[in-house]
C-alpha cells in the first residue's frame, strides 16, 4: 500500500530543481512583488499624511477606531479559518474543508462590507477622493487592499466549487496552501495599513 | 482511486473542452507552446519597431530644415512621446521577452515554461495594451507628455514653457482632450505592466525550478542568467511605476489630488516613483542584449567565455546598483547637494560591473579563432556602441555637467547609443544567431554584412552628430528652430543618417522573410556552438528534447563534441563516439505537453474594454466596466476549471 502511494506521487509530481512545486514558488515570487506594490502605496500615504489641502476637518479625526478594529479582527480571524480549511483538506475531511473555506470567504466579505460602509460614511462627511492629497492617498491605498480581498474571496469561492465538483481532494490540496499564502499576505498587509492609518494618528491625537 | 470525473461534453461543460488545433490561425490563438509564443512576440515586436521607427523618421523630417511646418507642434509632441513609449515598452521589453520565451527554456533543457497558459496570457495582454495605447488615433489624440510624462505638467493643459503639453487649444475642451491622452498613457501602461509582471514570475519560476538534471545555477548559460536578473528587476521595479500610474489614472479621471501643487500635491513624488522604475528599466532593456552578446562571442571565438563567474556576478551587481541611482535623472529637480553627490557617486560605481563585462568580452575575443559572421559583427558592434554610450553617460553623472547637458541633444545621443547601440544591435545579433535554430535555415550572410555596415554608418552619423548638436546648445523636444545657430547642416545630415538606418532595418526584415524559404538548410548545430539549445533538432519539436539531457558541465554541448588532444587543442569527437549527441525521434503522444487553451487570449480582451470605459461616463461606463470584468474574470474562472485534454491521464 505504501509503495503504491509513493509510485503515484512520483508520477504526479514532475521533477523540479528546487524540490518545490512551480505553483508555490510562483506564489512566493508574486507576493515579493506585492510587497513593493503596497510599499509604494504606503509610502505615498505617509508622504501625503497631513496634507489636507486647507481643509483641516478632513483628517484622521473622521476615523472610527472601534468600528475598524472590529472589522480588522474579523479579517484576522479569517486567517485562522484558512488554516483550519487547509488542515481539513489535508486530513481528507472534505465537509469540514467546505465549511471552513466558506467561513473564510464570509469573513472576508464582512470585512469588505465594513470597508464599503466606512467609505460611504467618510464621503457623506465630506472626505471625498478629490478633497485633498491625504484623502486621495487614503482611498487609493485602502481601495487597492480591498480589491485584493475581493480577488481573494473569488479564489476561495473557486476552491469551494472545485471541492463541490469533486476536483479538489487531499492529493491536490496544494492549491489551497498557495491561495492560503495569498490570503495570509493580504491580512498581514492590512495590519501594517491599519497601524499606519488608524493607530498612529490615534496615538498622536490622544497624546 | 480518486479519478477526476471526466467532464467531456456529457456533463454539459462543452465550452471547457480544450482546443486541439495544431495548424492554422486558431492554433496560434490558443497555443501554449513557448516557442510559438516567442515567435508571436517577435512578430509583434517587429511591428511596433517599424511603427516607432516611422515615428522617428517623421520627427527627423520635421527637424531636417529650420522653421519647418511639416508637423504641427501638437503632432510633434505626440510623435516623440509615442516614439519613446513604443520603443521602451513595446519594443525593448518584448524584444527581451522574445528571446527569453524561445531560447531560455531550450537552454536549460526544459520542455516548456513553468506556466504555459500564463505565458500565452502575457502575450495577449501585451497586444491588448498596444491596441489600447494606439486607439488614441481614433479617440482624439495620442499621449503627448513625453515618455516619462512628468506630472503635473502632464496633468494640466499647456502650452507651458517647456512645450511638453499643448492640449489642443485652450479651455474645457482642450482639458478633456488632454486628460484623455493621459488616460491612455496611464491605463495603457498598466495593462502592459500586467503582461510583463506575469512573464517575470513565469521566467523566474522556470529558471529556478525547471532546469535539466545536473544544470546547477553556476552551469547556466550567461543568457539564462541575464534572463533571471531581468525578471527580478521587473518583479521589483514594475510595482512602483504601477502605483504611480494608478495614482495618475485616478488623478486624471476622477480628480484625485496627488501631483498638483495647487491642491497640496507633490510633483516630485511622481519623478521619484517614475525613475525608481525608469533607471532599472535601462538595465531591464540592455541586460538581455548583454546575455545575447555573451552567447555569440564565445561561439564565434571558439573559446569558453572568459571569467564566467565575474560575468554572472557583474550582472547581479548591475541589478542591485540599478536601484541606487535613479535620482541622477533628477539633479535638475533641486534635491540639494548631499543627495546630488550621493546619486552622482553611485552612478559612477555602476560603471564598474559594466566595465567588468566589457573586459570579459574582450578577453574572450583575445586569442580566439574569431569568425566574423553577421551575428558576431553585430555583437562586437553592440559592445563598441554601448561603450561609447556608457562613456558619455559617465560625464552625465558629474553633477555640474549634468546641468549643462540635461534636456539637450547630447542626452538624446547618449541614450540612443545605450538603447539602440546596446539593445538593438545586440538583439539583431541574436536574430542572426538563433534564426537557424528557430527556422532550420540560415539567413543570407552577404545581406547580413551589408545590413551591419549600413546600420553602423547610419547609426553613427545620426546619433554621433547629435552629441555636437547638443553641445552647441540645441534643446530636445523642440519641434523647430531658427536658422543661424549653426544647427541647420548637422540636422540635415542627421536626417539622412536616419533614413540610412531605416533602409538597413528594411533589409534585415527582408532577410528574415526571404530566408524562411530561400535560406540554406542549417542542420542542428550550424555554428559549432556550446550550449544546450543546439542539442535538439532545428526547428525543435514541440516537446523540445526527445530526452531531457543530463548536464555535467558548463558549455555541455561543446564538451560532448570535443575532446582535448595531446597537443592541447580541441578536436572533434567523431560522430557516434562516446558522448556524441543522439537525436532520437519519439512519438508525440509519449510526451505529455500542455494543451492549447482559448482562455488566455479571451481574458486579455476584457482589459482594454475596462480601459475604454474610463473615457465614458454614467451608465455607459458602468456597463463597459461590467462587461470587461465579466469577460476577464469569467475567462480566468473557466481557466481554473479547464480540464486537460486527456482526462484521467
Ligand atoms: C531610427 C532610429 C531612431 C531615430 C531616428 C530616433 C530619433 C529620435 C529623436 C529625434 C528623438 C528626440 C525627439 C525630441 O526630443 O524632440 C528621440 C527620442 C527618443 N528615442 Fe529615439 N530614435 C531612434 C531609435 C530609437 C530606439 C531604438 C529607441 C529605444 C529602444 C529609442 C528611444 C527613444 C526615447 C526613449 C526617446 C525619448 C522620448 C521622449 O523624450 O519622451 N529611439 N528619438
Ligand atoms: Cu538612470
Amino acid at each position: 500500500m505504501a509503495e503504491l502511494t509513493t509510485a503515484e506521487a512520483s508520477h504526479e509530481a514532475h521533477a523540479t530543481s528546487l524540490g518545490l512545486s512551480n505553483e508555490k514558488i510562483g506564489m512566493w515570487t508574486l507576493l515579493g512583488s506585492e510587497c513593493l506594490f503596497f510599499g509604494a502605496l504606503i509610502s505615498a500615504y505617509l508622504v501625503y499624511y497631513g496634507r489636507y489641502n486647507g481643509q483641516p476637518e478632513i483628517s484622521p479625526a473622521l476615523f472610527d477606531i472601534p468600528f475598524t478594529s472590529v472589522s480588522t479582527f474579523v479579517l484576522l480571524m479569517s486567517s485562522l479559518g484558512m488554516v483550519l480549511a487547509l488542515s481539513s483538506i489535508q486530513r481528507g475531511d472534505d465537509r469540514a474543508f467546505r465549511v471552513w473555506i466558506l467561513a473564510t470567504a464570509m469573513m472576508g466579505s464582512v470585512f469588505l462590507s465594513g470597508q464599503i460602509y466606512e467609505f460611504t460614511v467618510f464621503v457623506n462627511e465630506g472626505m471625498r477622493l478629490d478633497t485633498s492629497p491625504f484623502s486621495s492617498a487614503f482611498y487609493l491605498m485602502t481601495g487597492f487592499h480591498g480589491i485584493h480581498v475581493t480577488v481573494g474571496v473569488l479564489m476561495l469561492i473557486t476552491l469551494w466549487s472545485r471541492s463541490m465538483s469533486g476536483r479538489l481532494t487531499s492529493e491536490n490540496s496544494e492549491v489551497v496552501e498557495n491561495i492560503g499564502l495569498y490570503w495570509h499576505f493580504v491580512d498581514i498587509v492590512w495590519i501594517v495599513i491599519f497601524t499606519a492609518v488608524y493607530l498612529i494618528p490615534y496615538e498622536q491625537a490622544t497624546l | 482511486m480518486t479519478a477526476v470525473p471526466a467532464d467531456t461534453g456529457s456533463t454539459g461543460l462543452r465550452i471547457l473542452q480544450r482546443p486541439k488545433a495544431t495548424t492554422g490561425l486558431w492554433s496560434w490563438v490558443t497555443t501554449t507552446d513557448h516557442k510559438k509564443i516567442g515567435m508571436m512576440y517577435f512578430i509583434a515586436t517587429m511591428f511596433f519597431f517599424v511603427v516607432a521607427g516611422v515615428e522617428a523618421l517623421l520627427l527627423r523630417v520635421q527637424l531636417a530644415v529650420p522653421e519647418n511646418d511639416f508637423l504641427s507642434p501638437e503632432l510633434y509632441n505626440q510623435l516623440y512621446t509615442m516614439h519613446g513609449i513604443t520603443m521602451v515598452f513595446f519594443v525593448g521589453i518584448p524584444l527581451g521577452a522574445t528571446f527569453f520565451n524561445y531560447i531560455m527554456p531550450l537552454q536549460i533543457g526544459a520542455r516548456d515554461v513553468a506556466f504555459p497558459r500564463l505565458n500565452a496570457f502575457s502575450f495577449w495582454v501585451f497586444c491588448a495594451a498596444g491596441i489600447f495605447m494606439y486607439s488614441g488615433i481614433v479617440l482624439g489624440g495620442l499621449p503627448d507628455g513625453g515618455w516619462f510624462n512628468y506630472a503635473p505638467l502632464s496633468t494640466t493643459v499647456g502650452p507651458d514653457v517647456s512645450g511638453y503639453t499643448t492640449g489642443g487649444g485652450s479651455g474645457e475642451l482642450a482639458y478633456q482632450v488632454h486628460s484623455g491622452r493621459m488616460l491612455l498613457y496611464s491605463v495603457g501602461l498598466q495593462i502592459a505592466g500586467i503582461a510583463t509582471l506575469a512573464s517575470a514570475v513565469n521566467f523566474i519560476v522556470t529558471i529556478l525550478n525547471m532546469r535539466a538534471p545536473g544544470m546547477t545555477l553556476m552551469r547556466m548559460p550567461v543568457f539564462t542568467w541575464m534572463t533571471l536578473i531581468v525578471a527580478f528587476l521587473l518583479l521589483f521595479a514594475l510595482p512602483v511605476i504601477g502605483i504611480a500610474l494608478w495614482q495618475l489614472m485616478f488623478e486624471v479621471r476622477f480628480g484625485a489630488n496627488f501631483f498638483n501643487p495647487a491642491a497640496g500635491g507633490d510633483p516630485i513624488l511622481w519623478e521619484h516613483m517614475f525613475w525608481l522604475f525608469g533607471h532599472p528599466e535601462v538595465y531591464i532593456l540592455v541586460l538581455p542584449a548583454f546575455g545575447i552578446i555573451s552567447e555569440i562571442i564565445p561561439t564565434f571565438s571558439r573559446k569558453p567565455i572568459f571569467g564566467y563567474t565575474a560575468m554572472v556576478f557583474a550582472g547581479v551587481a548591475i541589478g542591485f546598483l540599478g536601484w541606487g541611482v535613479w535620482a541622477h535623472h533628477m539633479f535638475a529637480a533641486g534635491m540639494g547637494p548631499v543627495a546630488n553627490t550621493a546619486f552622482g557617486l553611485t552612478t559612477m560605481f555602476i560603471a564598474v560591473p559594466t566595465g567588468v563585462k566589457i573586459f570579459n568580452w574582450v578577453g574572450t575575443l583575445w586569442g580566439g579563432k574569431v569568425r566574423l559572421t553577421s551575428a558576431m559583427l553585430f555583437a562586437i558592434g553592440a559592445v563598441a556602441m554601448f561603450t561609447i554610450g556608457g562613456l558619455s553617460g559617465v560625464t552625465h553623472s558629474v553633477v555640474p555637467s549634468n546641468y549643462q547637458q540635461t534636456d539637450s541633444y547630447y542626452v538624446v545621443a547618449h541614450f540612443h547609443y545605450v538603447l539602440f547601440g546596446g539593445l538593438v544591435f545586440g538583439a539583431i545579433g541574436g536574430i542572426y544567431y538563433w534564426y537557424p535554430k528557430v527556422t532550420g535555415r540560415l539567413m543570407n550572410e552577404t545581406w547580413g554584412k551589408i545590413n551591419f555596415w549600413t546600420l553602423l554608418i547610419g547609426f553613427n552619423v545620426t546619433f554621433g552628430l547629435m552629441h555636437f548638436l547638443g553641445l552647441w546648445g540645441m534643446p530636445r523636444r523642440i519641434d523647430t528652430y531658427y536658422a543661424g545657430f549653426g544647427w541647420e547642416q548637422l540636422n540635415l545630415i542627421i536626417t539622412y543618417g536616419a533614413f540610412l538606418i531605416a533602409a538597413s532595418i528594411a533589409l534585415l526584415l527582408l532577410n528574415v522573410v526571404v530566408s524562411l524559404r530561400r535560406g540554406k538548410l542549417a542542420g542542428d548545430d550550424p555554428w559549432d556552438a556550446r550550449t544546450v539549445e543546439w542539442m535538439t533538432t532545428s526547428p525543435p519539436a514541440h516537446y523540445n528534447f526527445a530526452e531531457i539531457p543530463q548536464i555535467s558541465a558548463r558549455d555541455e554541448l561543446w564538451h560532448r563534441k570535443h575532446a582535448v588532444s595531446d597537443s592541447g587543442d580541441y578536436v572533434r569527437v567523431p560522430a557516434g563516439g562516446s558522448g556524441a549527441i543522439v537525436v532520437r525521434e519519439v512519438e508525440d503522444s509519449d510526451i505529455h505537453m500542455p494543451d492549447p487553451s482559448v482562455f488566455p487570449a479571451m481574458s486579455a480582451v476584457g482589459l482594454p474594454i475596462m480601459g475604454w470605459a474610463l473615457f465614458t461616463s454614467g451608465n455607459l461606463m458602468i456597463v463597459m466596466l461590467a462587461v470587461g470584468s465579466v469577460i476577464t474574470v469569467g475567462s480566468l474562472f473557466a481557466w481554473a476549471f479547464e480540464p486537460s485534454a486527456e482526462e484521467g491521464h
